[in-house]
């Protein structure tokens, strides 16, 4: 793999650090005039998610992580592994827990999601911006309540619990931002 | 989609023409002369620090000057007088919020002028160009170790590896490499402790270097043993660096030996000596002090802008 200088660091560029694959986030170039220079990097650790600091001396250069991101529908799960497929080519992978993490409670079949891969391994799953769930649980509806005002805990069927109007009732299709985990609206059939 | 558009306001602009016009005006009425030397020169500074692009012409190397100081001592020394020059400088891979590849420098000197005298100087041209954009409390005056030892908690002077370790792990600064220089570790911890933490809306002048950051300086022959050096900060800034000139040739010349030694130990190439600064020097040099302002940085103070690619039209990436 090649290595990449700190003069070609810039947010988004996938390298390895302490053996895992990171994102920089954030690079700061310090040099005093008359002295050695620094790039002060903001990297987000690609597999566990956590955000770090580090301080190289300019010049220094550190391995290219070969990371991937690629679109991918969901197709099912055994319990254990999450496999998604190419639409293209029809390949498929298979993510583990720790690779979906958040993105596990929007999970729906034949939706497109992000897969972030590493040495061909997906390492992270992110959900498109809105999903259509299908209400599991829920109060009974109160008919002619349009308002949506006050509302009520509704159980989909991935298990993400979100807030939703008075009117929704069980069997009912709606409309979720994965971001904010909330209600955007009523999907009619 | 071509971004052929300035970074520049047209208010940056004519700020910019303005600072011009008083910098000028202040040498006029100060009895400087001004001057022009050469960007491209067959030597330039061997300083590890500082790279120098290059090209060619007629088959022989030539640089980009990174600063018009050995022109600028070479007329010195053919009896100028006190001279200033406001030119473009270059300076390899130097990219970021307060660097751009090419920037202004004003540079000045003064025979016969002590290098504390030229603080107060310096003082006076940066509060003639500020005075219209920025309020300045009076003046700070701190030696390099006052300023580490107010701002970071220990005398530079002194400080073990151990000890310059340890202020960086307790300020959560984690370095790729460990190993550094001394010196690497004095000038991360006075880019990212001291000078965010220096007195903000006011001049701070730190100076007496440690010698092993003399530079073209003059190193004080008594038991301080300090670099007769200064650098000007204002809000964490650094705009200006001066010297009393070191003007002993042999001094010189054993300076730029040991810097292509660190050069060529650090894997850089080395750069030939300046023939043209030393002869000069030979012949004698009177004794002076001068200084470099960073005019790009001024403009983003009298501007209010944080980052260099707000006050030029066209930073690297859009030249």
């Amino acid at each position: 793999m090649a290595n990449y200088s700190t003069n070609e660091f810039r947010s988004g560029l996938k390298i390895m650090l302490d053996n895992d694959p990171c994102s920089i986030i954030e690079n700061e170039f310090v040099k005093p005039g008359k002295g050695q220079a620094f790039n002060r990097v903001k990297i987000r650790n690609l597999k566990t998610g956590r955000v770090l600091e580090r301080t190289f001396k300019s010049g220094e250069s550190v391995e290219a992580a070969d990371v991937l991101e690629t679109e991918m529908e969901y197709s099912y799960t055994d319990g254990s592994t999450w496999t998604f497929m190419d639409t293209e080519t029809y390949e498929q992978v298979s993510a583990d827990e720790t690779a979906v993490g958040d993105a596990m409670k929007w999970l729906v079949e034949q939706e497109t999601y992000t897969i972030t891969l590493w040495n061909d391994n997906p390492i992270g799953v992110s959900a498109p911006n809105h999903v259509v769930l299908t209400i599991t649980d829920t109060d009974p509806g109160v008919r002619g309540d349009t308002s949506g005002g006050g509302g009520k805990p509704a159980t989909c069927n991935t298990g993400a619990v979100v807030r939703v109007p008075l009117f929704i009732d069980i069997g009912e299709k709606i409309k979720v931002d994965t971001r904010t985990s909330e209600y955007v609206g009523r999907v009619k059939e | 989609m071509s971004h052929w558009k300035p970074n520049t306001t047209l208010e940056t602009l004519k700020c910019r023409a303005k600072l011009l016009a008083i910098a000028r005006q202040f040498f006029h009425d100060n009895n400087y002369l001004e001057v022009d030397t050469p960007s491209l020169s067959q030597s330039t500074t061997p300083d590890p620090n500082i790279e120098s692009f290059v090209t060619e012409f007629n088959n022989t190397r030539y640089f980009l000057h990174t600063s018009p100081e050995f022109s600028m001592k070479r007329l010195l020394a053919a009896g100028s007088g006190a001279i200033y020059q406001i030119c473009k400088v270059f300076r390899q891979g130097e990219a970021g919020r307060n660097h751009n590849p090419e920037f202004t420098l004003i540079e000045w000197y003064q025979p016969g002028m002590h290098y504390r005298a030229l603080i107060e100087q310096v003082d006076k041209l940066v509060r003639l160009l500020l005075k219209d954009n920025l309020p300045l409390n009076e003046t700070v005056l701190l030696t390099y170790r006052q300023a580490f030892e107010q701002f970071a908690g220990f005398n530079p002077l002194t400080a073990s590896t151990e000890q310059l370790q340890t202020i960086l792990s307790e300020n959560k600064i984690q370095l790729q490499q460990q190993t550094l220089t001394q010196n690497a570790y004095l000038d991360l911890i006075m880019s990212i402790i001291v000078q965010p933490n220096l007195p903000k809306d006011k001049p701070v002048f730190i100076y007496d270097y440690p010698a092993s950051q003399a530079a073209l300086a003059n190193i004080r022959k008594d038991k301080t043993h300090v670099a007769e050096r200064f650098e000007l900060f204002i809000n964490g800034i650094e705009l200006a660096n001066g010297y009393q000139e070191l003007l002993d040739a042999r001094e010189q010349q054993q300076r730029f030996e040991n810097e292509n030694k660190q050069r060529l130990a650090a894997g850089q190439q080395t750069i030939p000596t300046d023939a043209h600064l030393i002869a000069a020097l030979q012949q004698g040099l009177p004794m002076v002090s001068g200084v470099a302002l960073g005019f790009e940085r001024i403009l983003m103070l009298a501007t209010d802008k944080n980052s260099i690619w707000d006050v030029i039209a066209f930073t690297a990436d859009k030249a």
